[in-house]
């Protein structure tokens, strides 16, 4: 199993370790719930150096990028970002991803552990020759602060004054005169930074902010409960190579006004109405439905579980669900049959609970 | 990982403390901590006629689902209903304020096959 830069750091705060797309991970420190809470309130340290960043440079890039990404990137300024998906010609997500824009001809792509090298192959084989490819994951960590502390921690453990930065946008910082990338971005639904920064230097950024006066470290456990919650996808469940994101947020990612590898299929399905819709199911205790769980409508089976985890913030069972396109409206009510037991739901549109980032 | 030696175990990380013709049950120690944070139990009916090794309980935790089987025979007696509302107690006291169901023992109870607390500490030192 692959090890990120901070694996001994996390071995030294006695984390319980789990594998995850191929890296052994810290799944929690004191507990998953906690760790959740934590990041609601206060503020939490992940380590999320196990995702991939795949740098594009040359005149050709923003092209190239406009092709294979489903977002549209020419008009984005600078340090701004974009959130979408590589689609295969069929339309199925090969990942979903971040862009950076970090100057005119240079972008930064964040992908997800577990597809890099799938994404990397990908990206290459639909390249201009003067496009200049990067995957920089191997030197690149990746540090999450998130919370509505993340701010103030940040400002206090280096002694400095952030600037006023918006949403989906990033800037280009000195940490203890160490250059990073400062993005307020995450996923957990939570106020916070993504941290870009050399390899070299993540433990002892990652000691530094732990030394935040509310800073806890917190595993891929809570941050799983966490972006549930907020109804954020996950690759490999709620998006995947045999499905078309077009049943996701009314294919909200997908910038329709341009060219795209995959674009004619996710139009041919959205003209006819998507099947299915990717939708939130609250249920009625702490009982949890899981990924491949039916959902029935009666006894008409209508639907699928994808995700689904007790909600510590909610204090109820909540998953994610593709559901039949006729049954998939807020406040139907369903139930769900689990290997064990037939639960009862409510569907509705995710966040399961109230959050501004 | 603790394992108190008022009781007896079983390999499949269940634990029993036998009160005179009573038998008080929970999970163990490390089976918690495998589990992470417990979110739902489904308590037995109590009443019910179990024999040993019978499937009697559901423990859902964050990450997963359980089953809990019954050290031995009995009926179950009583159930703890303090884990409805606080089934985090299965991680932070395993073996007090967690414990699951009370089995009234059939005579003469068999406790052959189950673990010293010992050869339970040696069974998960293994793993």
């Amino acid at each position: 199993m692959k090890e990120t830069p901070l694996h001994k750091e996390h071995i030294a705060l006695h984390a319980h370790m789990t594998e995850f797309g191929g890296w052994d991970m810290p799944l929690f420190y004191a507990g998953i719930v906690v760790e959740h809470l934590h990041t609601r309130t206060a503020c939490s340290l992940f380590d999320t150096c196990h995702m991939g960043e795949l740098e594009l440079s040359g005149s050709t890039a923003a092209a190239d990028l406009e092709r294979i990404f489903t977002r549209r990137i020419s008009q984005l300024p600078p340090g701004a970002c974009r959130y979408g998906y590589l689609l295969n010609p069929e339309g199925g997500v090969i990942d979903d991803l971040t862009c950076y824009r970090l100057g005119d001809d240079r972008f930064l792509l964040v992908v997800n552990a577990g597809t890099a090298n799938r994404d990397a192959v990908w990206i290459t084989e639909h390249l201009s020759p003067q496009t200049t490819f990067r995957d920089i994951s191997s030197q690149t960590a990746k540090l999450d602060l998130q919370g509505p502390h993340a701010r103030q921690s940040l400002e206090q453990v280096f002694g400095l004054k952030l600037p006023e930065l918006p949403f989906y946008r990033a800037v280009y910082v000195e940490l203890d005169g160490t250059r990073c990338l400062l993005s307020r971005s995450g996923y957990t639904g939570e106020m916070g930074y993504e941290i870009y920064l050399p390899a070299e230097a993540a433990a002892i950024l990652w000691r530094r902010l732990l030394s935040g006066e509310t800073v806890a470290p917190a595993g891929l456990g809570a941050r799983d409960t966490l972006r549930l919650e907020m109804g954020y996808p996950l690759y490999g469940h709620e998006l995947t190579t045999e499905r078309r994101p077009t049943g996701i947020a009314g294919g909200r990612f997908l910038d329709l006004d341009k060219d795209f590898i995959g674009r004619d299929a996710v139009v041919r399905e959205i003209e006819q109405g998507p099947r299915e819709n990717l939708i939130g199911i609250i249920l009625s205790g702490r009982r949890t439905a899981r990924s491949g769980d039916v959902v029935l409508e009666g006894d008409r089976p209508v639907g699928a579980v994808t995700s689904g985890s007790f909600a510590p913030s909610v204090g109820k069972a909540v998953a994610l669900a593709y559901v039949h396109r006729d049954v998939a409206q807020p406040g139907r009510r369903v139930e769900v049959r689990t290997r064990r037991a037939r639960l009862e739901g409510i569907l509705a549109q995710p966040p399961f609970l109230n959050k501004k980032s | 990982m603790k394992a108190p030696s008022d009781r007896l175990y079983t390999k499949t990380h269940e634990w029993i403390r036998i009160e005179g013709d009573e038998g008080v049950v929970g999970i163990t120690d490390f089976a918690q901590d495998n589990l992470t944070d417990v979110t739902f139990v489904e308590l037995p009916e109590i009443g019910r006629r179990v024999a040993a090794r019978d499937q009697v309980c559901v423990i859902e935790s964050v990450k997963a689902a359980a089953d809990v089987y019954s050290p031995v025979a009995g009926t179950i007696s009583a159930v703890n209903p303090e884990l409805e509302s606080h089934p985090e107690l299965i991680n932070s006291d395993p073996y007090g304020r967690g414990w699951i169901f009370r089995l009234a023992l059939e005579q003469p109870a068999a406790t052959e096959g189950l673990l010293s607390a010992e050869e339970y500490g040696a069974l998960i030192t293994e793993k």
